[in-house]
């Protein structure tokens, strides 16, 4: 099954300490297990731009769609075999403990 | 001769006592092999409901496990084939081919069983109590397809409507399959995680039924459905490292449901464990919780674990039920049990009732002392109990004024009118007594 892992920041987390930042090795062991599709760091929110098309009218706004302290850091696609799986890859992931991350499974057009 | 009254009696008899032993296993086994939830749980109510109309008729089969199953597995396959698209023909045919397989060697047991862990009713106990789905959405679902209840029976003990109910089911399901929760028993590493997890439904289901008053009739069919699941899972977990605290949540449910008849009076008011009369209560689940508590304790010692919060809390409970009566019960071992406790799931409540064993042992002074740094603390504001407990302290010492004012105060804060009837009571005496109300009643 394929999920997106949104890498995301907590105002509540710890404080981040660079040198327990184990990404590398989150990488390397994924990618040796053929679990990753995709995946990356998303610029800060300053950097966002909202896109609405209303009575045919496009309204560009920047910054984000919703205000709120935790924003998507990040991101990745994987592909496993159930949401233990999952739940276990995300874990291991640094930001696990720097921040927080969601698990949403893909919904592919062809099913229900 | 029977008459035809006794023959639907005996049926819906048999039919209620296989619904209880065998809906799991029939349900969990038709999951694994179709991976449909809402497939397996009608196709096994279908069977049930033949039974009722069959039975009658026919006689009560042998095996009545087998003939359920069997009538459950050919309604599956009839279903399948009658739903069978085109594009999923080949899976279906697959999966039909499978249930035809079941029950070949006279027993339904999983195939893939492996030891008591590949018992296909563990996979579905661990399932429904997956840490993903919301607290709510793991009691309902198993209560549904563990417990066989209807969804009726569940919207009715949880005071919901059953479309409400109903929904939270489907959307359960829906969950599983689409957000992808292995139908599995978790791998070793997991497993004290997810056993812990399962433990808390299944004592949060039986604390539905017990610590409801308004609707005990309603509500009582839980707690009992509650023991009768977690001494299954003691059962299935056999040999493995958590059975302890799962004996010792078994322990702590018997002891709390042996004093159910004790517990409120004939006029509806709450009965102090101290001032419950003994001999209400339940000689023969009291007797099977100790021996289940020295299985436990055993077990701990020669594992070398370290016993868990349930099992603490059943030698709680044990030392409060082995006393002939409430003045011999063994206080300092309360506080040391309640002392343990407090390390390992730190609550201010916790410390409250070790506060009592402490005045109950080393004497008012010294309880009193602890219940004011509680006070102080503050994480107990607006716990009626707080006060309630200060009072009985400030009473034996004689402090008799003081102690009003904390009555009044506990009065203020209580939760239900059964127990402001009873401050009030106790405010009215305004004098010293013998029996004194010490634990809040089930710990």
């Amino acid at each position: 099954m394929e999920y997106l892992l949104f890498i995301c920041s907590d105002p509540a987390a710890p404080t981040y300490v660079p040198e327990e930042d184990n990404i590398q090795e989150w990488v390397a062991e994924m990618e040796g297990r053929g679990v990753t599709r995709a995946g990356d760091r998303l610029r800060p929110v300053a950097d966002a731009t909202t896109v609405t098309v209303r009575d045919g009218e496009l309204i560009v706004s920047d910054g984000p769609f919703a205000e709120t302290k935790e924003w998507i850091a990040g991101f990745d696609l994987i592909d496993c075999s159930d949401l233990d799986e999952a739940i276990e890859i995300a874990s291991k992931h640094p930001m696990a403990r720097f921040g927080k991350i969601e698990i949403r499974p893909i919904w592919p057009f062809d099913t229900e | 001769m029977t008459s035809p009254t006794d023959a639907r009696g005996a049926v819906a008899s048999s039919v209620a006592s296989a619904s209880a032993e065998e809906t799991a296993r029939i349900v969990s086994t038709l999951i694994r092999v179709t991976g449909d939830w809402a497939l397996a749980e009608d196709c096994v109510q279908d069977a049930f409901a033949r039974a009722l109309v069959d039975w009658p008729v026919h006689g009560i089969p042998s095996k009545p496990g087998a003939w359920l199953t069997t009538v459950a597995k050919n309604g599956a396959i009839d279903r399948l084939r009658r739903s069978a698209t085109e594009r999923a023909a080949l899976r279906q045919l697959a999966i039909v081919a499978e249930l035809e397989q079941l029950g070949r060697d006279g027993q339904e047991r999983s195939e893939l069983g492996d030891g008591p862990l590949g018992d296909d009713r563990l996979r579905l106990i661990f399932t429904c109590c997956h840490p993903a789905l919301p607290m709510e959405a793991r009691v309902a679902l198993t209560l549904r397809t563990v417990a066989g209840l209807t969804t009726e029976e569940i919207a009715r003990a949880f005071l919901v409507s059953e479309s409400t109910m109903a929904k939270r089911l489907v959307r359960a399901r829906a969950k599983i399959r689409d957000a992808g929760i292995p139908y599995r028993v978790p791998p070793p590493r997991l497993l004290p995680g997810r056993t812990a997890g399962v433990l808390a439904v299944l004592y949060l289901l039986f604390n539905e039924g017990y610590s409801a008053t308004g609707d005990q009739l309603v509500r009582e069919p839980l707690a009992r459905e509650a023991i009768r699941l977690t001494r299954l899972l003691v059962g299935l977990l056999g040999e493995s490292p958590h059975t302890s605290e799962a004996l010792g949540l078994l322990a702590l449910m018997l002891f709390q449901h042996a004093r159910t008849a004790a517990r409120v009076d004939s006029a509806g008011d709450v009965v102090t464990l101290e001032e419950q009369d003994r001999s209400l209560w339940d000689a023969g689940a009291i007797a099977e919780g100790v021996a289940l508590l020295r299985t436990a304790d055993r077990r701990c010692l020669e594992r070398h674990e370290r016993p868990g919060r349930y099992h603490l809390q059943a030698a709680i409970a044990g030392c409060h039920l082995m006393a002939r009566e409430a003045g011999s019960t063994d206080f300092a071992r309360v506080a040391v049990l309640y002392e343990a406790l407090a390390l390992i799931a730190p609550s201010p409540v916790v410390e409250l009732n070790r506060a009592v064993a402490v005045a109950m042992s080393q004497g008012a002074e010294a309880g009193l002392a602890l219940v004011d740094a509680l006070d102080r603390a503050g994480s107990l504001d607006g716990y009626y109990l707080l006060p309630a407990t200060r009072a009985d302290l400030l009473r034996r010492l004689g402090r008799t004024t003081e102690a009003a004012r904390d009555y009044r105060r506990a009065r203020d804060l209580a939760p239900s009118e059964a127990e402001r009837r009873y401050l009030s009571r106790r405010l009215a005496e305004g004098r010293g007594s013998a029996a004194e109300r010490s634990f809040p009643d089930g710990q």
